[in-house]
């Protein structure tokens, strides 16, 4: 795009207008006799709630206070899924690529656990640890551990073998390759896949809290959909989107910090 | 020879394991002698896939000899060549390391602290031209700039021997020929032992003080040596001098025939 506010304005139009059907649609009555006797709305407010009232009950969430205490369950949970899950990617992932014995025996197992869907494992995790955050952090985990995992084992088996051969030709130790060459290889297809591990760590935070717990945009959305309180379902979906976008935002910015000599990727028509 | 032998090839044969388990490895270089005195230039000229390269790595440590050995300075080489720069064909930079830590790199890995290593990088790198980009990444720097900052990075640690796989392959014309003439102006600095992998035959006699000519793939041996009878210094404008059209003529008559050779080998393994 040429011009950013250009891009910017048909950003926003996107939903106003998106806004604006469901609004009408949810408050104006229609009527079509071909379809119903009676004026109806096109978007029942039963189902679809109002743009209004979605907005309404955001502000007052965030004005009363009450959201700030299960965002930050959930982003607590987030944080501890991505940094154990990651950590520990890492570390396997290392050793993986550098042991192939190893890598080859293990190969069906990391096959077989990978091809699970977690979901299923929710359960079995609020059984092991309670209903507390440790359960939805396991679940995170399981999912942030896999990305990275994969990750950092193709990084580490990637480094080209010329500059392999250029740093080995150059004198350095083994130890001396993998803090010059294995290490910041790995890191970059970490962080190359760090915006979808963080997003799978919310995934799993938000997962298992909507499968039972006390705490958490996951319970509040629950809650509100136990009681057909669609309004609420909505509004929890808006403060999720919110959340999202803002740490990806971040995640952006420290990617940018730490990958500064990357080439630039191919400049977006 | 009065001078001390550098680089002692005896008797080298290497083979790569077939590409089944049923089929018999793949012999790249046969029987292959070759010295270097201390100080000399030595450009190896060959068709494509003559094994060249397979060579050089052999020279460097990178490729166990099936049979045959290699010494440097007159000791059998076990392991790594300790004593060699390795300037590659490939990209072979840091990435994530600035011109000034790829340069610096190798002093630091030796145990020089970072400042001296940094300072003396930064003389380095004004010494290939690049003071004013000591702070760009590798992306930032052009084909030419990133062969420089690899010559820095080999030279820094003064190696006795320089071995060179067609460093300035993937260069346009013009910036080879720039290369080629600071490469000359940095070694007859110190004179090390350069073996120069090319397949630009105008390339090895403009540089070298001897030439020699492989044969063509696979089991391929040395097939002729020309010493360059060129006084030095010399430049770019050696290959306008009736002595460079002589020599060129004659080696050429000797090449021709090989790298027809290779080609046609190369087009029934495709």
């Amino acid at each position: 795009m040429r011009n950013r506010f250009t891009l910017f304005t048909l950003q926003v139009l996107v939903a106003v207008v998106l806004i604006a059907i469901w609004h009408f649609g949810s408050t104006m009555k229609v009527n079509i006799p071909a379809l119903s006797p009676k004026p109806f709305y096109p978007l029942d407010p039963f189902f679809f709630s109002t743009p209004l009232a979605v907005f309404e009950r955001t502000f007052k969430d965030f004005y009363t206070g009450v959201i700030w205490y299960h965002l930050g369950i959930t982003l607590l949970e987030t944080m501890l899924a991505f940094a154990i899950g990651a950590l520990g990617g890492v570390l396997v992932g290392f050793w993986f690529a550098r042991k192939a014995v190893i890598a080859a025996v293990f190969d069906p197992y990391v096959k077989m656990a990978n091809a699970l869907p977690r979901v299923v494992l929710a359960p079995i995790f609020a059984l092991w640890l309670g209903l507390g955050i440790w359960s939805k952090v396991a679940l995170g985990v399981t999912l942030v551990f896999f990305i990275v995992f994969f990750n950092v084992y193709q990084g580490v088996k990637e480094v080209s073998p010329t500059l392999l051969a250029n740093a080995r030709m150059l004198g350095m130790s083994e130890r001396q390759l993998m803090r010059n060459v294995f290490w910041p290889s790995a890191l970059t297809w970490m962080f190359s896949s760090l915006h979808t591990a963080v997003g799978f760590a919310l995934v799993g935070a938000v997962v298992g809290e909507y499968l039972g717990s006390a705490a958490g945009l996951g319970y509040r959305i629950h809650q509100a959909e136990g009681v057909f309180d669609v309004t609420g379902v909505f509004s929890g979906m808006l403060v999720l989107s919110i959340f999202v976008i803002i740490i990806d935002t971040l995640v952006s910015a420290i990617e940018n910090r730490l990958l500064v000599w990357r080439p630039a990727p191919a400049a977006q028509a | 020879m009065a001078q001390a032998c550098a680089v002692g090839l005896r008797d080298i044969s290497i083979a790569f394991p077939g590409a089944s388990r049923a089929a018999s490895p793949f012999v790249a270089v046969q029987g292959v002698n070759l010295d270097l005195v201390d100080g000399e230039f030595v450009a190896i000229v060959g068709p494509t896939g003559c094994g060249k390269s397979t060579l050089l790595n052999a020279a460097a440590g990178l490729l166990k000899p099936a049979s045959g050995t290699v010494t440097i300075h007159g000791k059998a080489l076990a392991g790594l060549n300790r004593a060699a720069g390795y300037l590659f064909q490939a990209e072979a930079l840091f990435p994530w390391k600035t011109a000034l830590d790829n340069v610096a790199i190798g002093l630091e890995v030796a145990g020089t602290d970072t400042d001296e290593a940094r300072a003396r990088a930064r003389k380095w790198l004004a010494r290939v031209g690049l003071a004013a980009f000591a702070d760009r990444y590798p992306h930032q720097l052009s084909g030419g700039q990133r062969k420089r900052v690899g010559l820095a990075q080999v030279l820094i640690r003064d190696p006795k021997i320089l071995l060179m796989d067609e460093p300035f392959g993937p260069l346009d014309a013009q910036t080879r020929q720039i290369m080629g003439n600071l490469l000359l102006d940095l070694w007859s600095q110190d004179r090390k032992a350069v073996m120069f992998v090319t397949h630009d035959l105008e390339e090895a006699i403009s540089l070298a003080d001897r030439v020699v000519i492989m044969g063509a793939g696979p089991a391929s041996r040395i097939i002729g040596q020309w010493r360059v009878p060129i006084p030095r210094p010399r430049d770019i404008d050696v290959r306008l001098e009736p002595a460079f059209h002589h020599l060129h003529r004659e080696i050429w008559a000797a090449l021709k025939d090989e790298v027809v050779k290779g080609y046609r080998q190369s087009e029934v393994a495709s």
